[in-house]
């Protein structure tokens, strides 16, 4: 299987200010390595999620997620906003955002690897070590290392 | 308490595994045990039979229906949308804690089973009203919640060594600790055994079932304090607060001084978590530079600024006791039992027990008798609470409760600290007012033990044994009867001070929602 993560899905500082651009950004990313197919069809994916219920969540947390057609493997993208960029969570603009691409069909044994991914989210510890990451390298062996236990 | 859980969301790659991931921490750190069904896309191992017939409540994090919800008829139930969970499933647990106390199931769960996703809709329409709820519960509620992570680590502890320790009395006789440890029983002076590899040839499978039980022991402070710590900050808090543990036990704290410990550990951590540093540092904060820092903080504390005052303290204490000795003797028995039973193994719990033993080795056996007693009552007080009022104590403390009559009767005052340290303003008087019962009557009936140690297993050596039991059964009734009391009132107290937790949650929708 292919990676979940590697360094060019990773922006430490993203510039865009909003939902929409930082999508666009993080999207625009795993594009370039040939995990979405097809760029437009799989933000509107993501548009009709949030739009089901914001996915921003306490603590500075953004996940937009979707799963789509045009998504060829379990993907994540990470970006880390200095100004903060507002996901609809209660207490105020996300400053990590963990956009989530999960391909449309995939068994269950595809995808677990994300549900991993989102229980290591609520892990404070987690969190916190994504904030002082260094460098993008950095944060693809959190990843690996708290998610996939590599 | 033993809970259930479902989590699902719509898309079924994020929000139910965070939710069930939340709800395990918040479950955990209280003191209960869940089981989570993640009904999301990756992978879902339905929840086994029995463990929903073994749950005490059935939480539902869920934005979309939960499937085969006909599986829980009959249980009490709390109902919320997914963010809930995930942005405070502290007060969901206590929730679910609230509705299977009060034993509320809804009136017909099963009909929700054709895909009714209306109980979701009006938590998830409110996560703002939710919220604010558990706002309310403050500051007390989160210093329990930090306490009882300590407490739930530290049972296993108390339980292992506790149980070993009196089987080792069992096997070997009384005498075993002072074979194992060194010191006096009954006029023989031991050296003590100092090579652990000459144990089993000459303490045979008694010291070494005493030898194991009493390292778990010298385990409890530091685990407690640790897993306190670690409640409170995450990861970097563990190592200060063990570090602060095992000082704690060093200066002869107790449970007492690892409960400051840990607190403090954790709060130093969470201050110096908030420092903002250059980027480069940033990376060997939580792994270097936080545990040493903060270890550095608490261990100096523990030894200079704790250590001396508990030192003079116990040495003025002692001078007190002996010159109380001529005085009203059932008097200073009472005090002995006070003593004994306020920080059970901490420092005035030893000068009353050395007491005791400085008054055998003179000769006076009726001392020695008072404090073993009330070194019996605490862990046998609370287990009897156990078993009269269950549902005032979480699941974990029922279970120390039942290893609590061992380690009473075998005179393993420790067996206490688990309450003691979950609960200390409660606990910790009613340990004493049966203590202080017991050692009075002691010293009334004039009962004597020329055994330092051992509990009920060498009541044959006692002098009025039978008057002896009855001291202890009446210290221990006098403990129970305290502990239900004061639980029982101050939690009512607090429930009406939180009407919007506790009394008003039926009709928010959150608990029960099919309800009437």
């Amino acid at each position: 299987m292919a990676e979940l993560i590697t360094a060019d899905f990773v922006d430490l500082d993203l510039s865009a200010g909003e939902r929409e651009g930082v999508n666009r950004d993080l999207a625009q990313r795993l594009a370039g390595a040939g995990r979405v197919t097809d760029l437009e069809g799989f933000l509107a994916d993501l548009r009709e999620r949030e739009a089901q219920m914001p996915t921003g969540i306490e603590g500075g947390i953004g996940i937009p997620h979707a799963r789509s057609a045009h998504v060829t493997e379990p993907t994540l993208g990470f970006g880390r906003s200095t100004s903060g960029v507002d996901f609809g969570a209660d207490d105020g603009p996300a400053h990590l955002i963990f956009l989530i691409a999960a391909p449309e069909g995939g068994g269950d044994e595809h995808l677990s690897v994300l549900g991993a991914l989102a229980r290591r989210l609520m892990h404070q510890s987690f969190r916190q070590s994504l904030l002082d990451a260094p460098d993008t390298e950095a944060v693809v062996r959190l990843v690996r290392e708290e998610v996939l236990g590599q | 308490m033993k809970f259930v859980a479902v989590t699902s969301c719509p898309t079924g790659i994020a929000h139910t595994y965070m939710a069930a991931e939340a709800l395990q921490q918040a479950a955990t750190s209280a003191g209960h045990e869940i089981t989570v069904e993640t009904q999301g896309s990756a992978g879902s191992a339905p929840l086994a039979a029995e463990d929903i017939a073994a749950a005490d409540a059935v939480v539902f994090a869920a934005d979309v229906d939960v499937r085969d919800r006909e599986r829980f008829a009959g249980k009490p139930q709390v109902t919320a949308g997914v963010k809930t969970a995930i942005n405070d499933a502290a007060a969901l647990v206590e929730q679910a804690v609230t509705a299977a106390e009060s034993g509320a199931a809804p009136a017909e769960a099963t009909g929700e089973a054709t895909g009714e996703p209306e109980p979701a809709a009006p938590a998830a329409s409110d996560p703002e009203s939710e919220n604010k709820a558990d706002g309310n519960a403050g500051a007390g509620t989160r210093l329990r919640q930090w306490l009882m992570t300590g407490v739930s680590y530290m049972i296993p502890f108390v339980a292992a060594g506790g149980i070993l320790i009196a089987i080792a009395f069992l096997v070997g006789g009384a005498e075993i600790a002072a074979i194992v440890d060194g010191g006096d029983f009954r006029g023989v002076h031991y050296d003590g055994i100092s090579d652990p590899a000459d144990l089993l040839g000459e303490a045979g499978i008694a010291g070494v079932l005493f030898k194991v039980g009493s390292t778990a022991f010298d385990m409890l402070v530091p685990i407690l304090s640790g897993f306190i710590a670690f409640g409170m900050a995450d990861r970097p808090g563990l190592a200060p607060g063990i570090v602060g543990g095992l000082l704690a036990s060093a200066i002869g704290a107790g449970f007492l001084g690892g409960l400051v410990s840990g607190l403090l550990a954790g709060f130093v951590v969470m201050g110096l978590k908030r420092i903002k540093v250059p980027r480069g540092v940033a990376g060997v904060m939580p792994v270097v530079v936080i545990p040493l820092v903060a270890s550095f903080v608490i261990g100096f504390l523990m030894l200079v600024v704790v250590g001396e005052p508990i030192a003079a303290a116990q040495s003025g204490m002692t001078d007190w006791l002996a010159g109380l000795s001529g005085g009203t003797a059932w008097l200073l028995g009472g005090l002995l039992g006070l003593m004994m039973a306020f920080d059970t193994g901490g420092p005035v719990n030893k000068v009353a027990y050395t007491f005791g033993i400085a008054a055998l080795a003179s000769g006076d056996t009726v001392i020695m008798a008072a404090v073993m007693a009330a070194g019996m009552t605490p862990p046998l007080g609370l287990a009897l609470a156990t078993v009269v009022r269950g549902r005032l104590f979480t699941h974990a403390e029922r279970d120390a409760g039942k290893a609590g009559w061992l380690l009473g009767l075998s005179f393993i005052t420790e067996g206490a600290i688990p309450f003691a340290a979950a609960d200390p303003l409660r606990v910790i008087p009613s340990l004493m007012a049966g203590s202080a019962t017991t050692g009075a009557l002691v010293v009334a009936f004039g009962a004597t033990s020329p055994a330092p140690h051992g509990g009920i297993w060498v009541v044959g050596l006692v002098g009025s044994p039978l008057l002896y039991l009855v001291a202890v059964a009446a210290g221990m009734v006098v403990t129970c009867g305290c502990v239900v009391a004061a639980k029982s009132l101050l939690g009512r107290r607090e429930r009406q001070a939180r009407p919007d937790v506790a009394a008003e949650a039926p009709e928010d929708g959150l608990i029960g929602a099919q309800q009437g």
